[in-house]
């Protein structure tokens, strides 16, 4: 016993220091990678700043260790779709939507949601199709080889704010803005040990939603100091990969018009996108979590029988 | 156990007549039903049947999703979302999948741990414990490319790192990766190939899987004691025995299934694998999925050259060698004992390397960067130690605790009552009880 803890002591003290001495040598392998992305970048950084991204984590990763974004996890707060029971709020969501026309859909798609999907929302067919109608989309070739416009219909999808990527890239500073069908599912701040751990048993799926309303919110503090905001780019603590994003502020208070009373704040849009875009990004959760509700009894009850029969049959095993 | 021909003959007609032509009646019940099994079996000893299970369901779901699903670099993404969004209860089918991927991995390590913990793997079980880790190497080939299929971010930059791994080795492994890649990148040629395969692969499994049972059924399974079978007194016929326990630990696992599947269905994914392949675009951290998570954390810990051996090749002989180590347990392990309930000083090395794993996965996850490859390094050299220098030296140093004579003796208790529901623990020390179980 003893000389093998002293075996294995003895090989870690000689192969630590090795590992130590060959961490200066080291050079983090994504940097190369990130400075030859940079055009074709996300939502946030503009032009040079994703080059400065990678350049600055590994000048820091050299001494002070990795700056890790975002800079503020978001807060969590408390959405009618969360836990087992989660609904959608259809008032919430069609306000989302509104924020979304009327702001977000300047610049973001939203590739994957037709219009006939906004029946979720509470809409009929024929506002549907009025809403569909607002947009002209192009078709064809007719019989005449001749592509034509007409208005949006039902099963088209929401219709892009630009012809193509590079003008939308073009017309937003080098970066093209994200596509925001899925973005509640694909931005997800780290929880971090224990924290995970506890989120099994708490149902937190929320993390998108959030982070969505903590970026919206998020702006018009001010940098701390040591931290050099790039021209053109905006200071969020929130955002996910950097300390400030292209995007400037998108909402401000009373710039959508609301029918039903809500308030007109920065935070309420922000609540109200991030639950449309969570609808967006998962169009069946509510189905999913009611059905799930079903699957979970009928296997308990299945469960406590099966448990009876097995009882029953070893009852003379042992 | 089941050696020789069976004297089984159907009752009903038409079986009787199947069996004279083809005995597969036969083979079925002397296989499921007859087949004896130890009467002291734990719930450890049900992953096997969840496995099976798991298997079915991966199957299953995956054909169909198969049947809604574009293997193009530029329709995949999409065609996934099409899934979810418009094929009648795609997301029930697709969720199932990737979480049912998970799952299989949580049952076979719980599997590997059961056969560890018991000494499963040794004489005259080898074959069919090698049997077992090849169908691990199949099924985690089998993971890392059905990851890559809903071609998000992850799928991509998950399938250029481990592709890769094959450059490490001199002169063949350009040609390896290339011949993986269909080309000198990861696109379309790689979704093909890697689709095609992901198809074939469970397949391959489930012919292993009837090997792996097949000679279960010819050694017949351990037990907690590590006891052998003596006499038919230590032993239940699996029907209707050991198949009810094996359901109900079905049925609970299915539980803790259906909670992720309903509740929980992305807590196990990446939320960059939503974001569509970008090759110009890296993710900040490339992770794989967790059950790689220990593995990638050796390949990560070799940060240094040793000699002629590069940092990359290194890691890459690691991560290979962590497994391949595996096969050569049968012979490493030289305990007389096989259960390490029965092995006070194996026992401690024992959850020292089920933690030193779980700290190696978490180190997986985290960035390489400060401490965490140094810990890792350390945890990689305590994982060969425990295997190649603990196994060994503590199996021949230590001092078992008396084994039970049989499996009825440490079921009933030594007076071999039989059917008085008493006696369910340990039996009294007899003086003059030697190991019964040389292995």
């Amino acid at each position: 016993m003893n000389r093998l803890f002293a075996a294995l002591l003895a090989a870690g003290v000689v192969l630590a220091p090795a590992a130590f001495a060959q961490q200066d040598n080291v050079t983090p392998a994504p940097s190369p990678d990130a400075a030859t992305t940079t055009p074709s970048g996300e939502a946030g950084p503009a032009g040079g700043e994703a080059a400065d991204h990678g350049a600055g984590d590994a000048a820091a990763s050299g001494e002070h260790g990795t700056v890790h974004y975002p800079l503020k996890h978001p807060p969590e707060l408390s959405w009618t779709f969360a836990g087992p029971f989660g609904h959608w709020d259809i008032a919430q969501l069609q306000r989302g939507y509104k924020v979304y026309k009327e702001v977000c859909s300047s610049c973001h798609s939203m590739d994957l949601v037709a219009f006939r999907n906004l029946s979720a929302l509470g809409y009929e067919e024929g506002q549907i199709k009025a809403i569909a109608a607002e947009y002209t989309v192009q078709d064809g070739p007719n019989g005449d080889g001749d592509m034509f416009d007409r208005p949006a219909i039902g099963s088209d999808h929401f219709p892009h704010p630009f012809p193509n990527p590079e003008a939308a890239a073009a017309a937003n500073n080098g970066a093209a803005p994200p596509d925001l069908s899925l973005i509640a599912k694909a931005r997800e701040v780290e929880r971090g040990f224990p924290t995970f751990l506890f989120d099994i048993f708490t149902q937190y799926n929320e993390g998108g939603p959030d982070y969505v309303h903590a970026l919206l919110t998020g702006y018009g503090q001010d940098a701390p100091a040591g931290i050099t905001i790039q021209p053109g780019t905006h200071y969020n603590p929130y955002f996910i990969s950097g300390p400030a994003l292209a995007m400037p502020p998108p909402l401000s208070d009373g710039q959508v018009t609301y029918d039903d009373g809500s308030p007109e704040t920065t935070d309420q849009y922000a609540r109200d996108v991030g639950a449309f875009l969570m609808w967006a990004a998962e169009p069946h959760l509510v189905e999913r979590k009611a059905t799930g509700f079903v699957v979970i009894i009928f296997l308990l009850v299945f469960a406590g029988l099966v448990y009876t029969v097995k009882k029953r049959v070893w009852a003379g095993a042992h | 156990m089941s050696a020789g021909h069976s004297s089984y003959v159907p009752s009903q007609g038409p079986m009787r007549w199947l069996d004279a032509r083809l005995p597969l009646p036969r083979l079925l019940y002397d296989s499921f039903v007859a087949f004896p099994v130890p009467r002291n079996l734990n719930y450890a000893y049900t992953f096997g049947g969840i496995l099976a299970l798991m298997l079915a369901v991966q199957i299953i779901s995956g054909v169909v999703l198969a049947m809604h699903y574009a293997a193009n670099a530029s329709l995949a993404f999409n065609s996934v979302e099409s899934i979810m969004r418009d094929v009648n209860w795609g997301w029930l089918l697709r969720y199932m999948h990737a979480n049912g991927a998970s799952f299989f991995f949580i049952a076979v390590y719980l599997h590997m741990f059961r056969n560890f913990y018991y000494g499963s793997y040794k004489a005259p079980r080898e074959v069919l414990y090698i049997l077992g880790v090849v169908i691990f190497l199949l099924m985690m080939a089998t993971a890392f490319m059905g990851y890559v299929l809903p071609w998000g971010q992850m799928s991509f930059w998950g399938a250029t790192v481990i592709t890769g791994f094959f450059t490490a080795f001199p002169f063949i492994g350009d040609p390896i990766q290339q011949l993986l890649l269909g080309g000198f990148a990861v696109d379309n040629a790689t979704l093909n190939r890697f689709f095609a395969l992901h198809y074939l692969l469970p397949f391959m499994i489930a012919g292993v899987v009837i090997l792996h049972i097949w000679a279960l059924h010819v050694t017949g399974q351990t037990n907690p004691t590590g006891v052998e079978i003596k006499s038919d007194r230590d032993t239940v016929p699996f029907t209707p025995h050991a198949t009810v326990k094996d359901g109900l630990a079905m049925v609970v696992f299915l539980l803790v299934f259906a909670y992720f599947i309903f509740y929980m269905p992305n807590f196990l994914g990446h939320a960059d694998n939503y974001v569509p392949a970008n090759a110009l675009k890296t993710p900040a951290h490339i992770v794989p999925e967790w059950y790689f998570l220990p593995f990638y954390a050796m390949l990560r810990a070799i940060t240094f050259n040793i000699g002629p051996i590069d940092s990359k090749l290194g890691g890459v002989l690691v991560m290979f060698g962590s497994i391949i180590v595996l096969f050569f347990l049968p012979w490493l392990d030289t305990s007389r004992v096989r259960s390490t309930a029965f092995r006070p000083i194996y026992k401690i090395f024992f959850w020292i390397m089920i933690v030193d794993v779980i700290i190696l996965g978490w180190l997986g996850s985290r960035p390489a960067e400060g401490i965490y490859p140094t810990l890792a390094l350390i945890g990689t050299i305590y994982y060969f130690a425990h295997w190649l220098i603990i196994l060994p030296v503590v199996g021949l140093i230590e001092t078992p605790r008396r084994l039970p004579a049989s499996i009825s003796e440490a079921v009933l208790g030594p007076d071999l009552g039989v059917g008085t529901g008493t006696g369910k623990g340990a039996p009294p020390a007899r003086a003059g009880a030697a190991p019964h179980n040389v292995a």
